[in-house]
This record gives structure tokens, sequence and C-alpha cells, in this order.
């Protein structure tokens, strides 16, 4: 499952970002994205320039944009929420269409906050895709940490992450034992009805939850007898760097020159 | 199959992505999230102790694992379970909240599932509203004299309405913020919530199934984690999602969305509205800059900067009261 994730390439040498604080590529992200947030419908020149300056970012990383593109198709399905917005907006009618007896108008208006609502969407998207491609996830929870998220939900954020894979992998045993011992003849269904396959699903999930108590059991016996008393144990993060700060400074600077364009 | 795919992902059509929102909406669901997580961050602290890092930890991986555990529906779609029901009726509430918390804020930054601005609605539908449901209406309930029911009949009942329920509640949250962020309410209302209580009855039956699995195998992890928490601040947390439930809906009473406005201008209020205190910043912009973009631009920043400050006065009071243990 791990493949899944761009996370695994957060180690490449061959990105050109990771060189720099994790704290700084975490922050300029979120800056960015909210950002993105912020820019009105139609701001084509912001929207623009918002979309050059992180593929320039994630040229510069050396990340792959064919990449990041591909993978940035994960939130399209969502889009087609976005259309019903090109009939919801009072503007001049460009076309009509009726569905069930009830007449929908399509406006210019609402065209225009259907393609901003996409667009945000998909840059969005591949920005936080840029981000954990270049930054580990412990620096992600280092740059989360200074932000001010308490200590216990980063304590617990970084053991989630720790056993993410290794129980995604013993769901999908559970998942293969249930496909092998269900062999099924093409074009018969196989099991019983909704219900009986619900209340199986039902079971395993509580077979997967006794198994991730008892292993939750043992991570804390042996956190113990490591010496854990409830203190995260972590060296301090370096202070920034210069280059760092320029980074910093320079990435503020053109998500506030973005929200200037959009709005002028 | 494409369609299959595209099926599935609108199965997750909980998931809001970034986008979708208007700025102010998404900050403002930000607010409840924040303050309900921060009260769940403390009760779990005072409650587990030491042990909550590595409990909570794991349970969280184990929700992300277990939506993993699908079964087939129907013309190749299938269905696997939220779990925020489950999590909230097993390990109580709070508990429900960090673990929900933590797998939606991993879906968003590792998976792309769920938008980061966005973030604060999509905790508070699924992992908040859910967890509330389980923790706080299924729960007691399911306890008799401090301990679980024994009673198997009246046990899926209660803990399928309560999947089911946590389901719709989180559909119809997220309905409300898409509408206030636009959407046709005549569209994104029905599609939600018919779709999505059809996929109800599959968290039911799991949540059902998996509890009563529980009951037989493992009854001592039922009464090991018992209810936990001050009344004083659990009462607080429902009345602030009722408050933000009620909020959500406001809008939609009128099938105008600016229905108030309207009445307002019929009924000859509206200059005394517009004369009122608490309307500090008329229509986005700042009154003696007129409407420019600068005004505009600045009117944006003061909001959020009353957001941010009114998170971090929160954050501050939460985080000034001494632990009852450490």
């Amino acid at each position: 499952m791990a493949d899944e994730s761009l996370a695994d390439r957060a180690l490449a040498p061959a990105s050109g970002i990771a060189v720099y604080d994790g704290r700084v590529t975490t922050w300029l992200a979120l800056g960015y994205i909210f950002t993105l947030a912020w820019l009105p419908a139609g701001a084509w020149d912001a929207l623009i320039m918002a979309a050059l300056i992180l593929w320039f970012v994630i040229g510069c990383g050396r990340i792959g944009l064919r990449l990041i593109w591909r993978r940035s198709l994960v939130a399209w399905p969502f889009a087609l929420a976005a259309l019903t917005l090109a009939i919801a907006r009072p503007g001049e009618p460009i076309a009509q269409f009726t569905i069930g007896g009830q007449a929908f108008t399509v406006t210019d208006a609402g065209i225009v906050a259907t393609a901003t609502v996409m667009i945000k969407s998909w840059l969005s998207v591949q920005a936080v895709m840029a981000l954990i491609a270049t930054t580990h996830f412990s620096e992600l929870l280092t740059a989360l940490a200074a932000l001010r998220l308490p200590p216990l939900l980063v304590m617990i954020l970084g053991m989630a992450y720790r056993y993410l894979f290794i129980l995604q992998d013993e769901a999908l045993r559970m998942l293969r034992a249930r496909d092998s011992r269900s062999a099924a003849l093409p074009n018969r269904r196989a099991g019983r009805n909704l219900r009986w396959r619900a209340t199986i699903t039902g079971r395993m999930v509580g077979t997967l939850f006794v198994r991730a108590y008892e292993r939750s059991e043992r991570i804390y016996a042996a956190m113990l007898a490591r010496g854990y008393d409830g203190q995260p144990l972590t060296t301090p993060p370096p202070s920034l760097r210069r280059i760092d700060y320029v980074l910093l400074i320079g990435g503020s600077a053109a998500c506030i020159g973005l929200i200037i364009v959009a709005y002028t | 199959m494409w369609w299959q795919w595209i099926a599935e992902r609108i199965t997750l059509g909980l998931h809001i992505p970034d986008g979708f929102l208007h700025a102010p909406v998404a900050l403002l669901w930000w607010l409840p999230t924040v303050i309900a997580v921060g009260v769940a961050t403390r009760a779990v602290r005072q409650s587990l102790d030491d042990r909550a890092v590595p409990l909570m930890g794991v349970m969280a991986a184990f929700i992300f694992a277990a939506q993993m555990l699908n079964f087939p529906i129907a013309g190749g779609t299938s269905g696997h379970v939220l779990g925020g029901a489950f999590a909230a009726i097993v390990l109580g509430p709070w508990a429900g909240m960090i673990v929900m918390t933590c797998v939606i804020a991993l879906q968003a930054i590792l998976f792309q599932d769920g938008g980061i601005v966005a973030m604060g609605a999509n905790i508070f539908n699924m992992g908040i509203a859910t967890a509330a449901i389980g923790g706080w209406i299924a729960r007691p309930l399911l306890t008799r004299n401090g301990s679980f029911t024994t009673n198997r009949l009246w046990i899926a009942t209660v803990t399928a309405g309560a999947g089911w329920l946590s389901v719709m509640a989180a559909a119809a949250l997220t309905s409300a913020q898409l509408v206030l962020s636009d959407l046709p309410a005549a569209i994104v209302f029905p599609a939600m919530l018919g779709v999505h209580a059809v996929i109800g009855i599959g968290e039911g039956l799991i949540t059902a199934a998996a509890v009563l699995f529980l009951v037989t195998t493992r009854p001592d992890l039922l009464q090991a984690n018992a209810p936990a928490g001050t009344s004083s601040a659990r009462v607080a947390v429902i009345g602030l999602i009722i408050a933000a439930v009620t909020a959500a809906f406001a809008p939609l009473a009128s099938p105008d969305p600016d229905g108030l406005e309207r009445i307002a201008e019929d009924v000859g209020f509206i200059e005394r509205a517009t004369d009122a205190p608490y309307h500090m910043l008329p229509d986005y912009t700042i009154p003696w800059l007129g409407e420019t973009p600068l005004s505009t631009i600045l009117a944006g920043l003061i909001g959020v900067a009353v957001m941010i400050g009114l998170i971090w006065v929160i954050a501050a009071l939460l985080r000034s009261r001494p632990p009852a243990r450490s």
C-alpha cells in the first residue's frame, strides 16, 4: 500500500527542495493553499500566476510534474459537485435544460464559478502532493508543532503514521483470506445477501480492532520498557538558516501578491 | 472500470476538497473543530495518561485500515465503514474524536482525500459529529448501571441506528457547508442525503456486527474503556454541536439564501439593522474606505485576525488549566 502515497519519495536524493527545512516547505504549502482559498471567482490572472508559481517550484524540486498531474486527478470526481454551481449563480443565461420537469439555466457567472472551484481544487491537491514529496512526515509534524498544535496530538499523529501501513497490510491479509475462502463461479454471485456480507465485514472490523488494541498494549509495554514517561524524546529542531528565512519571506510575498492581483 | 472508480469516489463524497468552500465558511468551521479537539485532547490525557499516545495512535491506524475492509454491494461498487460511531461506542466520545481527527488529517495530507483549508469542516462532519452520536447517544443507551448491556437485540438496534445516523449527520453537515458556499440546495441536499441514506445502512450493519463481535469475544475491552470526562465539558460540547448544526441549517429555512435580508427589506427594518453596532463590516467592506478592492482585502484580513484571535484565546484557556494527573 505504501506505493499509493508520495510519502516514500520524501527522501529521494534527486529532490532539490529536500535540502530546505521541512518547516519552510510545510508553512509555504499551507500558506499557498490558504491563499488559493481566498481568490475570488474569475480571478484568472491570479489563478494563472498561482499555477505557474506552483509548477515552477515543482519543476525546481524535480518531483516530476507529470506524476503530480496524473495523481492529482483524485480530486476530480468531486468536481462533479462543482458542475451544479453552473446553474446556481444568477447571471446571463447561456443554456437551458430540463430534468424531471424542472428547468435549469446555465449562466455565465455559474460557469466562471465552476471553473474557478475546479482550478483551485486541482492546484491545492498538487500543492499537498509537492509538499509530501519533498518533506518527510516527521518534519511535517515538527512544522505543525511549531504552529502550536497540542504536543499530545502531534505524538498521536506520529504514532498513527508509524502503524498506518502495518495495519493496512493486516487488513489486506484479511481481505485476501476472505477472497480465498469465497471462491465464485463465473457469472454467479458469491455469498449471500447484502446484510450477510455487511455482517461478515463487520466481524472483520471487530477482529481487526481486537488485533490493533492488543498491538497497542504491546507497544505501550515496549515504550515503558525503553523509559517512556509520557514526554516526547526528540532533539530540538535546528534553528532556521538565512536561506530558510529568504524562502519564507519570498513565498509570503508571492502569496500576498496573488491576493493583491486578484482583488485589484 | 472507470465508472466503478468514480462511484467509489462519490461514496467518499464526504471529504470536501479545497476550493469548494468559501474561505469564511471553511475558517468558521475550524472554530468548533478546534474547541472540540482541544477539549478531547485534555480529556484523553486525563483518562488514559501516558497510554494515550500508543492507544490513540494505533486506533487511528486501525480506523484507516478498517476503511479498506469493503464488501460488494452491486454493479461492482462496494461499501465500507466510516468508523466514527464505532470508535466512539467502543473507546468513548473523546477518544473517538481524537482518533477520527487523526484519520482525516492523515487522509488529507498523505492521500489528498479532503482538503487542507476544508479540513476543519471535514473533521467536524466525519469526526466530531459521528463520535458525538456514537458516544453521547448510543453509549448511554448501551450502558446499564455502569456496565455494558448484554441484550444482543438492543445492542444491534442501537449501534445500527447510531451508525446510520452518524453517516446521515455527516452528509447533512457536508451538504449544509456546500450550500453555504453557493452550491444549489435543491440538488445538493436530495443527492447527498439520498445516497448516504443507503450508504448509512452499510455503516449501521457493519457497526452493529463489529460491536456484537466484541460483546461475544472480548467483553472486557468494552468494560475497560469506561465513560470519562467531566459532565460540564460534555454539556458544553453537546451545546456547541447543536449550535453548529442549527447555524448550518439556519440559511435553509428559506428557499432564498438571503431570505432574512429580503424579509428585512420588505418589512422595512433593514435601515435599523445596518445601524446595529455588531454590523461592523457590512457586505465585507470597511465603511470609511467605500467599496474598493483595498476595503475588501482589509475586511478579509480583519475577519481572519478575529478568527485566529478567537482560536488562540480558546486554546490559551484550555492550556492554562492544570491537568489532573501528569
